[in-house]
């Protein structure tokens, strides 16, 4: 088994936001700044690398009928790691991701991976799996939120571009996240069927 | 005047905060489910069964166990455990009642536990101080109910137009989920409309 290979597949060959088309909410809601999607990514790839060994652990010991509620408590319990210490430590962070930090129980880039790979492989093909799936996820993410950012708040990294101009407030919403990520789907087949 | 109050939050639940164009919550079923009309108005009522019922278990088990326990950090745990045995229960019912809905439905049967929508309303009911308002069960109850509802139009308006957009010529880089997005995207901008409706 190739391990480099492992690792770099989630970025672009089969990046779970774009080629797979999976974990699309916290993709589109918390990209309206690029610090908010750095912490999602953060605390994303946490929980799914964390998920990732356990699951690979456990995969012996699993009975496969409840194999899914089983994963999903690992899953959730990472979460509510995550979740506690972001309110201890960074509560401003905590405050602007909102429902979305509980809602990474439910990403399916993390159950998908548990199930698909984690559970058919070992500790240490699991672990790249899962940072490599969690820096396509991360990727995509910090690209989408660069130009809503620029657009939507005429901000990046919260310091203002150009002083004076009203931004779109359109694109800090809901319907600019799905303009931006439908142009990117658009772009990454252009890209794909010019080879 | 409750009725008054409860009007208000099924209405903003429903347009205005509107589940999936507005909060972006629910997308995988949104956009697997919305190819064919039929099995977008099958998989709409299960959300908006299973949304209604998690509202009201996940409510009376924060307020009367986990509160009194001071557990409420196991919130994430409890709830999303609740909504998979809900989700089981309503794909054993349907397998029984109406078996070609439920090989229409497919994989996004069981994917309801993992449709954000359910546990996101499960956790705002929490996060909008529905536990210490006065008759907040019912209050969550109807905004479980009108997210589930807000779903379903969303579900129904887009599988209108996918069904339509098949024959549409399309560049052939947008085909799919780009072309898909970029409706929503309209969609979503249409419903912008609705935030300025004062209620």
């Amino acid at each position: 088994m190739n391990y480099w290979n492992e690792f770099t597949k989630g970025i672009w060959k089969k990046n779970p936001i774009l080629i797979i088309g999976i974990g699309m909410c916290p993709t589109l809601a918390v990209s309206t700044s690029v610090s908010n999607a750095l912490w999602m990514t953060l605390a994303a790839t946490f929980v799914l690398v964390c998920s990732n060994i356990l699951v690979s652990l456990a995969r012996g010991i699993t009975p496969s009928h409840i194999r899914i509620p089983v994963f999903i408590i690992i899953i959730a319990a990472f979460v509510t790691i995550v979740e506690l210490v972001l309110k201890a430590y960074q509560e401003a962070v905590y405050d602007a991701l909102g429902i979305f930090i509980p809602l990474i129980v439910v990403n399916c880039i993390i159950l998908g991976r548990a199930e698909e790979y984690a559970s058919k492989n070992n500790v240490v093909a699991s672990t790249l799996d899962g940072l490599g799936m969690g820096l396509g996820f991360g990727f995509t993410l910090t690209v989408l939120a660069f130009f809503r950012e620029i657009l939507g708040a005429n901000k990046l990294f919260g310091y203002t571009l150009i002083p004076g101009m009203e931004p779109s407030s359109a694109m800090i919403l809901a319907p600019g996240a799905f303009f931006t990520l439908a142009i990117m789907l658009g772009m990454m087949n252009w890209i794909n069927s010019r080879k | 005047m409750e009725i008054k109050v409860l009007f208000t939050i099924l209405l903003t639940t429903i347009l205005i905060n509107n589940y999936v164009l507005s909060q972006i919550l629910g997308l995988c079923p949104f956009l697997g489910v919305s190819k064919k009309l039929d099995s977008a108005i099958g998989m709409g009522l299960a959300v908006i069964f299973v949304m209604t019922l998690a509202s009201f278990i996940t409510f009376i088990i924060y307020k009367y166990v986990l509160i009194p326990f001071n557990i409420e950090y196991l919130r994430t745990i409890t709830f999303i455990l609740v909504i998979a045995a809900l989700v089981q229960l309503v794909e054993m019912m349907i397998e029984k009642f109406s078996p070609a809905l439920y090989n229409a439905l497919g994989i996004f049967l069981p994917l309801i536990t993992t449709n954000c929508a359910v546990l996101g309303v499960a956790v705002l009911n929490i996060n909008s101080g529905f536990v210490t308002a006065d008759l907040g069960i019912l209050k969550s109850v109807v905004q479980g109910f009108g997210g589930g509802v807000g779903f379903t139009l969303a579900l129904l308006l887009m599988a209108g137009i996918r069904e339509r957009l098949e024959l549409a010529p399309i560049h052939k880089n947008l085909i799919g989920l780009p072309i898909t997005f970029i409706t929503a995207g309209l969609m979503a901008l249409a419903f912008l409309g609705f935030s300025g409706m004062k209620i």
